[in-house]
């Protein structure tokens, strides 16, 4: 009898480890539906690759300014004097000699980025197919089905990530800086830039009926949101319009500490503002969408 | 005792759509009630209202006691829905679903897994659970939706259309599985349909609903009785003679409609009216060249008493491409 009583939920309230199960087991499910198309997570890792091979490695700023390019004729300026210019023009400009490590840094917020934005498609397939009216139906809190969307783009956009680095340190990244402390640091901001921008697109998916709007939304904002950062090329260097809006976009906020950490390069601001600035992103947005789950997601 | 209580539930889409229209009904503990009706009668918006996923315009309704406005978690804890789109995952096994589901209504692992399995065994989908559900065939799979509807052991068990799509076969074998599981966990079902032969043979109350209105209720077989008596039709050899009036002298006759050389007749008793038919007609000097007798069937009560067929649908075209994409996994 106290048995029957235990595993019929009367009053249709999870408690506390039930819940947390309930919200893994939906976060779960998207995930497994990820590993289980391996080519889906491969395609998506070649946007990210491509753009290191590319701009990392094609757009040599470090052959520019110290190969046997740049002389002046008439004036024999030695090799090694040419060089330490060079150096200190990408060391003022970039913050480090390696452009390439530079580039690697800001395409770990680039692949989160990209991901993230991806995470609010699969809450409009699940309204389209009646599941998402079938998890209605249980009594599970309306907030676990988003956060359990969030979570399932933060632990795609990380691990997709991870792999980004790897590839970055098999290419040449610098490992001068690098160790078990900077990389932590740097997914804790790439995790709070996850969490923000999931929780964005999940909130923009929570109320769209149609997955080309939400495609549209995506691709409006990637590329400008991308490149109005630091991630190819210094704020400072920018004219001020862009600057402006590079110094409040949090991807720029992700890169600094990932750079400060990872490569040693100085900024002005400390990095614990930054980290601030990500943490409230994430927390009002993932705020935002939970509550906005509740109106939502109620019929 | 009462397990659903409706009250004057009404929902309006848009301030102008009636889609539900001040209905009032109750279900027993045990029975199947069935709600009859075409598409886009209200059908699917009451049992969303009644299953919490859509909130009523005016109106309230208790299942199980607990007010699906004000105590939604307990509605929701108590009732299993199996809803008229196949929503199970299929990228994920049937097993995973259902364990999944499971762990939404908080159940423990330990007892869900051995829980699963023993529904499973019930609709012969043991053999299948730890296959993908992509690779099930539209009767495998609704059977599993019966199963995942089942994995919290409701009281009261939702089923809309359960049956749409499929074949007449799988149709029958869906039908079986309804009833054991309705006997092995002494359930009450409360159902949606448009399929007269699925009314009739699985309800044991049904609710003609048309326009966002209940129109009767009552059995089947009283419903069928409630139009009177069986349906003759039969063709004569001359259509331009008008045997109208001649044939309503039959004994036990109550209606003739003519329609060129052929005749629609309602007659208490088809057995008794037939051979005297024939004869008279004999005796005029005609022939009869077809003949068909029918019981009423939920078709002609339907008509009777919404006046239109079934057939006609009238639905949102979201509506009804959810429907044709059951359809389709359906016949899969």
């Amino acid at each position: 009898m106290e048995k029957a009583k235990k595993d019929r939920l009367t009053d249709g309230k999870l408690s506390t480890p039930r819940f947390f199960r309930s919200l893994w087991s939906l976060t779960n499910r998207d995930l497994k539906k990820w590993y289980a198309a391996p080519v889906i997570l491969l395609i998506s890792l070649i946007q990210p690759v491509v753009w290191l091979g590319l701009f990392g490695k094609a757009f040599n700023f470090g052959n520019l300014f110290t190969g046997s390019a740049f002389n002046i004729p008439g004036l024999n300026i030695p090799q090694s004097v040419l060089n330490s210019l060079g150096n200190t023009v990408l060391m003022n400009t970039f913050g480090t000699t390696s452009y390439f490590s530079f580039l690697a840094v800001g395409m770990l917020a680039f692949i989160v980025l990209f991901t993230a934005m991806m995470s609010g498609m699969s809450i409009v397939w699940d309204r389209r197919l009646g599941f998402l009216d079938k998890l209605l139906t249980t009594p599970v809190p309306r907030g676990s089905i988003v956060i359990g969307k969030i979570l399932n783009g933060v632990i795609r956009s990380l691990v997709q990530a991870i792999i980004v680095l790897v590839i970055a340190v098999l290419l040449g990244m610098s490992l001068t800086h690098v160790s078990a402390t900077s990389i932590l640091i740097t997914f804790g901001a790439l995790f709070l830039l996850g969490f923000g921008m999931s929780s964005l697109f999940v909130l923009l998916a929570l109320k769209s009926k149609d997955w080309q709007t939400q495609m549209a939304i995506a691709n409006l904002l990637n590329l400008p949101l991308l490149f109005m950062s630091n991630a190819f090329f210094p704020v400072s260097a920018m004219p001020s319009w862009l600057q402006a809006v590079a110094n409040i976009n949090p991807v720029s906020f992700t890169i600094e500490i990932g750079r400060q950490a990872l490569l040693g390069i100085q900024y002005t601001t400390p990095m614990l503002y930054n980290f601030l600035y990500l943490g409230i992103f994430a927390a009002v947005l993932g705020a935002i969408s939970i509550v906005m789950s509740w109106k939502v997601l109620k019929g | 005792m009462d397990i659903i209580r409706v009250r004057n539930l009404s929902k309006v889409y848009n301030g102008k759509v009636k889609a539900v229209n001040k209905i009032s009904f109750y279900v027993e503990e045990g029975e199947i009630f069935g709600f009859l009706g075409p598409n886009g009668a209200g059908k699917t918006t009451t049992i969303k209202m009644l299953t919490t996923l859509v909130e009523p315009t005016t109106g309230d309704a208790e299942v199980f006691g607990h007010s699906i406005i004000k105590e939604q978690n307990k509605v929701r804890a108590s009732v299993g829905v199996v809803p008229q789109e196949f929503t199970a995952d299929e990228d994920l096994t049937g097993f995973d679903n259902a364990l999944m589901m499971a762990d939404l209504y908080g159940i423990p692992r330990k007892i869900s897994k051995q829980r699963i399995v023993e529904l499973m065994k019930l609709v012969d989908l043991e053999a299948a659970m730890k296959r993908k559900v992509g690779t099930y065939s539209g009767g495998m799979r609704r059977r599993l939706e019966l199963a995942i509807g089942l994995v919290n052991h409701p009281r009261v068990l939702f089923l809309d259309e359960p049956t749409l799509g499929l074949d007449v076969q799988t149709r029958t074998a869906v039908w079986n599985y309804i009833k054991k599981m309705k006997n092995d966990y002494n359930m009450t079902i409360f159902m949606t349909t448009h399929y007269l032969e699925e009314a009739d043979s699985l309800c044991d109350r049904i609710a003609i609903i048309d326009h966002g209105k209940i129109i009767k209720i009552d059995s089947p077989d009283k419903l069928k009785a409630s139009i009177g008596g069986d349906i003759i039709k039969l063709a004569v050899n001359d259509e331009r003679a008008d045997l109208k009036s001649t044939l309503k002298k039959v004994a036990g006759v109550k209606t003739v409609k003519r329609n060129g050389g052929e005749y629609r007749l309602k007659v208490k008793s088809a057995e008794t009216a037939a051979p005297k038919l024939i004869e008279l007609i004999d005796s005029k000097g005609y022939k009869v060249t077809k003949l068909s007798m029918t019981r009423p069937t939920l078709d002609e009560v339907y008509l009777e008493y919404t006046g239109r067929s079934l057939r006609e649908e009238d639905s949102s075209s979201s509506d009804l491409m959810a429907q044709r994409r059951t359809m389709r996994i359906s016949r899969s």
